[in-house]
């Protein structure tokens, strides 16, 4: 996905992984392993920090939750990265029986096929997000600065336009790596 | 609601087995287990009564899982739950979408209720995952509508052998096809039994076009990487953590096994002071009538 948009990725396992990163892609996952293996694996301190100073960094689904501030419906004892000045509802459409699948007109990329799979969505955005798209009247595409967040799966569909418009957009010319 | 989405489309079940992809799935039989699991990392839990190596040290009938048991387990935990149902029961399977399980797995572990028909899963919203021995089974299954494949192995023995042999067959005839031109995939797909334009698909892709694990006799971080090597996208334990010396170091071993399953000094580093694992009972030892990997069909 990344590689169709000019972009050369590399996957990111052990700490020494992120260095010299132009941007870093979050997938999705459950939110709740993915936060506990973040810190098993060392990798929780290293990528706060780089998400504070500015790395430009997308988070789909989990990797939506990871990013936000707080997140309602979670453990108590979740580990986030933060950042993003958002409230997220966890798997706020329902279980697997209500996952889905919906078009929708995200803001800087235009229409696109959203899969929702246990997804959360925003609940709160604080004034410095841009809400990008929404479902109903919940936040499903937000963005802050550096920091762009998706409920939906863009991967899953073959479509790029979301990797685009963060490696071409929210990275800007600091391109290249991934 | 939210607009006019669609729900239990291949899409949306395929996709949530994307999630789980490099994780490991564990079977647990309590709120208690479920917990454990979760805290070592497990991207998902299999709610059971019994273990498979007490369903066969028990014997008798195996069926669904009592369903408040399931409910405890979705109270204690935040990620999927995953609940049997018997190999063709699609009113075991009715029951467990009512409740919300994220995930039915129609088993040969448990006592098959129908010895000719698989149930028909497309016609259902929640995903399925299926066993399979072979890729003529997978792509059966798929065709039903499973949107998530996991080679069998022996369940409930902590004998890996089986599922070596289950994976690599998959695997093998998988490399088997992507070889083939158009006319010797018509040939492959009656010996395969299976729909040709799932064959066609799979020759393409070189891989299941759903997410593969592998479940069935393993039982320690070793098991889980080698199945990882061999080609798995994931792994279920079974029997092999709650039936072992300390099941939350086990746990937390086999989910970083998995992991890091290329990394052996890791998994070295993992694999110290986890205490006994499950005695086991070898494949060779069981009786025809033993074998669970023989159900399904």
């Amino acid at each position: 996905m990344l590689r169709a948009v000019g972009a050369s990725p590399c996957e990111v396992r052990r700490p020494a992984d992120l260095d010299g990163l132009d941007g870093i892609v979050l997938p999705g996952g459950e939110s709740t392993t993915m936060g506990k293996l973040l810190r098993i694996f060392d990798l929780l301190a290293p990528l706060q920090d780089l998400v504070a100073s500015g790395l430009p960094t997308y988070g789909t689904c989990a990797g939506m939750i990871l990013l936000a501030a707080e997140v309602v419906d979670g453990r108590h004892d979740q580990e986030l990265l933060g950042g993003l000045d958002i409230t997220v509802r966890r798997n706020a459409f329902g279980s697997q029986v209500h996952s889905f699948e919906e078009d929708l007109t995200v803001t800087g990329v235009g229409d696109i096929h959203g899969v929702f799979i246990r997804a959360p969505w925003v609940e709160r955005a604080g004034p410095s997000v841009d809400v990008l798209a929404s479902v109903g009247e919940h936040p499903v595409a937000v963005q802050q600065g550096h920091l762009l967040a998706t409920s939906f799966h863009p991967e899953l569909t073959g479509s790029p336009a979301m990797h685009r418009y963060f490696v071409d957009t929210v990275m800007g010319d600091r391109g290249g790596q991934q | 609601m939210w607009g006019m989405n669609t729900t239990g489309t291949p899409l949306v079940k395929r996709g949530m087995a994307e999630q789980l992809k490099g994780g490991v799935i564990m079977d647990v039989v309590n709120a208690e287990q479920a917990r454990v699991a979760e805290d070592a990392g497990a991207v998902a839990v299999m709610a059971l009564e019994r273990v498979p190596a007490d369903i066969r040290r028990d014997g008798g009938v195996a069926r669904m899982s009592d369903l408040d048991l399931i409910d405890g387990i979705k109270a204690e935990v935040t990620i999927p739950v995953m609940a049997k149902a018997r190999i063709g029961h699609f009113v075991e399977a009715q029951i467990l979408q009512a409740i919300g399980v994220d995930y039915i797995d129609e088993s040969e572990v448990l006592t098959p209720a129908d010895y000719a028909h698989h149930i028909e899963k497309s016609a259902f919203t929640v995903p399925f995952v299926c066993g399979a021995s072979n890729l003529g089974e997978a792509l059966r299954r798929i065709s039903e509508g499973a949107a998530m494949i996991r080679s069998k192995g022996e369940a409930g023995t902590g004998d890996v052998s089986q599922a070596t042999t289950h994976i690599r067959t998959i695997l093998s005839e998988i490399r088997r096809l992507t070889t083939m031109d158009s006319a010797e995939l018509f040939e492959a797909a009656k010996e395969l039994r299976a729909p040709i334009d799932l064959v066609r698909e799979t020759a393409s892709l070189g891989r299941l076009p759903v997410v593969l694990f592998v479940a069935g006799g393993v039982a320690t971080p070793a098991d889980a990487a080698m199945m990882m090597q061999l080609g798995a996208d994931g792994v279920f334990i079974g029997s092999g953590i709650f039936k072992s010396g300390d099941p939350a170091a086990r746990a937390r071993a086999c989910v970083e096994a998995t992991a890091y399953y290329e990394d052996a000094e890791r998994i070295a580093k993992v694999s110290r002071g986890l205490g006994e694992a499950m005695v086991g009972i070898s494949v060779d030892s069981l009786g025809a009538g033993d074998l669970l990997a023989q159900r399904g069909w």
